[in-house]
């Protein structure tokens, strides 16, 4: 009995101790949990060309090139893209030169529509974001035409 | 057991401890701040934004600051009349013209009375004007970027002090002088002062579209000391009322000798009237010299234009434009009711009101009830206007403010409290005690048609044991009423920055929607911007260096440059490519004599940098901008004023690995 007294007591000591005065309790709580390990999850891997990414875009129709779509997307990748891609090598970031080889067309348009999101929920865009030191890729506000002009730009490198 | 007791007890102990300790960390202590309601009416979760905007003035730091009520967070504070390093307000080349005067240029000012701009009578959150007391003028600010747009010098004026209020649907902001001076500006024995000082009451004329400033007509009027105004609203729109004070007119030890007389004046402007005057040519155009200047926010810079002439009206030539009311003691404040019929005079040295009537006051204009006249100007006789007094209220009343629903909250600075009364009664309802030393008072919306009678911010001129301590110079304290109930209820206590003469609120609805992100890189028609990497460049002519440069998450373009030399005068014009909200980059380099520059995403800014010994210098960004701003840092070489060292400039020479 006497026993079972103190244990109640010490109880609802520790109890003060570890949770404390509010804020203080989510702190002590997590120092309790067992430390973690940092076991990140697999990422699934899907053919990418299959990936359509996260964004606006769902459907991308690729027809012959248009000529005068892919003059007016340089023009805009010229002005708004180039201070980070070259259309021809490694930059800041990615070429975009065959890059419509290694991904879908949407999946492009998102990453230049939507990067915040993609490079936080795309598995591809979160792998290329580290691969490029973290450097994120600007969201330049573009409207889905002129992302769209670009990607027709693009088909012609 | 005997045993058992103590460690109990010891427990027990230690348990009520910890409980102390958590309940004195969590409960303010002692104060006027009492129940836990208090805490919970101004409690904004974090990441959900407030009600109502708080624009607030900066007094003598020239700035105005933005916050948000209930909360009193403090938003931003806008550089308008002093110079601000954080956004090189005034240091950067486009800035420099917005504070250049008559005097030349003036880094700082003691900023007073901000004013939403109006329409039908109620706070439409596109502008915010403020007045510049000591060199004169009046600023406007665009409230889609929260930047100083304009700002407007008021010649023949010292002291603009009765500013910038305005006219129901913005069509003048006005600046009543609180120190007459010579009008003309002319070297006279101060003595002169009776017959050579005079007033000038300046109506600046607002575009509805742009909001650009002009000034419209002065008038010419008794060297008093012109305070604060107000406009008439709906029935009494067409006026615009000024307080006076010395119409004892002494120019020395005020303090005594301006409170002689029993009553000074509210002028009353019939501008409608001045505006037929004007059409028929009844003014003099008076040489003078002012500047106005414009910050246009396509080319992100500032243009000064000066100003040679001013149409001035003649009280004695302009039958009907300009009346005395009769106002006991030295008023202040004269603030106007929402329905437009009460005219309130805050007289400072009194411990009663008088407020006057609108619809007394015309009659007594009909009947030309007139006491005397002064300098043409009719004196109406004080019982033929006065509506009502307000008996005791307080002592020292300074400014009054409106709810909307027909009560009137005044600040009495000498007892320190804000005082509610009923209009039309004048019956006092409820008082609450100020900490410390009230000045203004501010309830969104209260000094319009159109008041949200939610919330009261009393601002304070003394702060004393308020808040920690931090030296002899403390920030000013504020405190917010809830005034929803018949009771006023203080709910928060925050500093402000630096004196709050007087505050606007407007609802966020009416704000927020409209505010900008970023400035479109296509619109951007800076002279010296590019829009792109491939158009950065460095130019020299003579001894001036112009680097054209471009910034991006996360490096300059260029980023090494070579050729400079000493003695050089080096133009770093920047041009944010960034298209994102709240990608602003910042820039500045070793050595730069004035401050950092804040380029907010499609703007260009430039930085005068003046290199005075030869070396290699680093530039770089200022503003954390991404995981890799760090490495947004660049060099640029000096060599000596004989030096070949060709120009040349470049980013990313070395191939990318």
């Amino acid at each position: 009995m006497n026993t079972h007294i103190k244990s109640i007591l010490l109880a609802i000591l520790s109890v003060f101790f570890l949770f404390g005065c509010g804020s203080e309790a989510k702190k002590d709580n997590t120092a309790e949990e067992a430390v973690p390990i940092f076991t990140p999850k697999k990422t699934e891997e899907t053919d990418p060309m299959k990936n359509k990414g996260v964004g606006p875009v769902t459907e991308v129709t690729l027809g012959e090139i248009n000529k005068d779509m892919a003059l007016e997307g340089e023009k805009l990748f010229t002005e708004l893209c180039t201070a980070c891609h070259k259309p021809n090598e490694k930059y800041i970031g990615p070429a975009p030169k065959g890059v419509l080889d290694r991904r879908s067309p949407e999946w492009v348009m998102n990453m230049i529509l939507n990067p915040t999101e993609m490079v936080q929920k795309d598995p591809v865009a979160k792998k290329l974001l580290m691969e490029f030191n973290g450097s994120p890729m600007a969201n330049q506000n573009l409207k889905e035409d002129q992302a769209r002009k670009i990607l027709e730009y693009f088909r012609t490198l | 057991m005997n045993k058992r007791i103590p460690i109990i007890s010891i427990l027990v102990a230690i348990v009520g401890l910890v409980l102390y300790n958590c309940s004195s960390n969590q409960t303010p202590q002692g104060g006027a701040l009492g129940g836990d309601d208090a805490a919970s009416s101004v409690y904004v979760k974090p990441g959900d934004h407030d009600e109502f905007y708080g624009i607030v003035s900066g007094g003598f730091s020239g700035q105005l600051s933005v916050y948000g009520i209930p909360s009193g967070r403090l938003l931003k504070v806008i550089p308008v009349f002093s110079v601000d390093a954080e956004k090189a307000y005034g240091f950067n080349e486009e800035t420099k013209p917005m504070l250049e005067t008559s005097h030349g240029f003036i880094p700082w000012d003691d900023a007073h009375h901000p004013e939403l701009s109006q329409t039908d009578g109620g706070p439409d959150g596109r502008w915010v004007f403020i007045n510049g007391n000591n060199t004169p003028r009046v600023a406007r600010i665009d409230l889609s970027t929260f930047e100083t747009a304009e700002i407007i010098e008021i010649p023949n004026s010292g002291g603009n002090h009765s500013s910038p209020f305005t006219t129901e649907n913005t069509e003048y902001v006005v600046a009543g002088t609180r120190f007459s001076v010579p009008f003309p500006q002319q070297d006279v024995p101060i003595e002169s002062y009776k017959e050579n000082f005079k007033g000038a009451l300046t109506f600046i004329k607002v575009d509805p579209e742009h909001g650009h400033m002009e000034v419209a007509f002065q008038i010419y009027v008794p060297g008093f000391d012109y305070d604060l105004a107000h406009a008439g609203k709906g029935k009494s729109h067409g006026w615009m009322f000024f307080s006076t004070y010395n119409a004892e007119q002494s120019h020395t030890l005020k303090e005594v000798n301006a409170s002689q007389f029993d009553k000074d004046f509210i002028a009353a402007v019939n501008w409608k009237k001045a505006e037929e005057y004007l059409a028929q040519g009844k003014f003099k155009e008076m040489p003078t010299e002012y500047v106005h200047n414009v910050y246009d926010e396509k080319t992100h810079s500032a243009t000064s234009e000066k100003i040679k002439t001013v149409k001035v009206l003649h009280p004695d030539e302009c039958p009907g434009l300009i009346y005395y009311l009769p106002t006991p003691k030295s008023p202040h404040g004269v603030d106007v009711d929402p329905t437009g019929e009460y005219i309130v005079g805050n007289g400072k040295l009194s411990a009663d009101m008088s407020v006057h009537s609108f619809d007394k006051m015309i009659k007594a204009i009909e009947n030309e009830a007139f006491e005397k006249e002064i300098d043409g100007i009719p004196v109406l006789k004080y019982e033929e206007v006065l509506a009502g007094i307000v008996k005791e209220g307080g002592l020292g009343p300074l400014h009054t403010e409106f709810d909307g629903k027909g009560n009137a909250y005044t600040t009495f600075f000498i007892s320190s409290e804000v005082v509610k009364w009923k209009l039309g009664t004048w019956e006092v309802l409820d008082r609450v005690p100020c900490y410390y030393s009230v000045g203004h008072l501010m309830i969104p919306g209260g000094d319009s048609r159109k008041p949200w009678g939610k919330y009261m911010v009393a601002m304070n001129k003394i702060t004393k044991d308020r808040y920690l301590p931090t030296g002899p110079e403390m920030n000013h304290s504020a405190q917010l009423y809830d005034i929803s109930g018949d009771k006023m209820k203080l709910i928060l206590d925050f500093p402000t920055i630096g004196e709050p003469h007087y505050a606007q609120g407007i609802h966020a609805d009416l704000v927020k929607s409209k505010s900008k992100k970023i400035y479109k890189l296509d619109e951007n028609e800076h002279p010296h911007a590019v829009k792109s990497e491939k158009e950065t460049k460095v130019v020299r002519d003579g001894n001036v260096v112009r680097v054209y440069a471009t910034t991006i998450r996360s490096h300059f373009a260029p980023d090494n440059i070579e050729g400079i030399k000493e003695g050089d005068k080096v133009y770093f014009h920047i041009t944010n490519l960034e298209q994102d909200w709240d990608v602003p980059h910042g820039f500045s380099v070793l050595g730069a004599n004035n401050s950092e520059l804040l380029i907010m995403p499609g703007q260009t800014e430039t930085l005068l940098w003046e290199p005075k010994k030869q070396g290699v210098y680093p530039f770089y960004c200022t503003d954390f901008c991404s995981a890799l701003h760090q490495e947004m840092q660049g060099y640029i070489r000096v060599s000596g004023k004989d030096s070949n060292v060709p120009l040349k400039w470049s980013v990313g020479e070395q191939p990318v690995q």
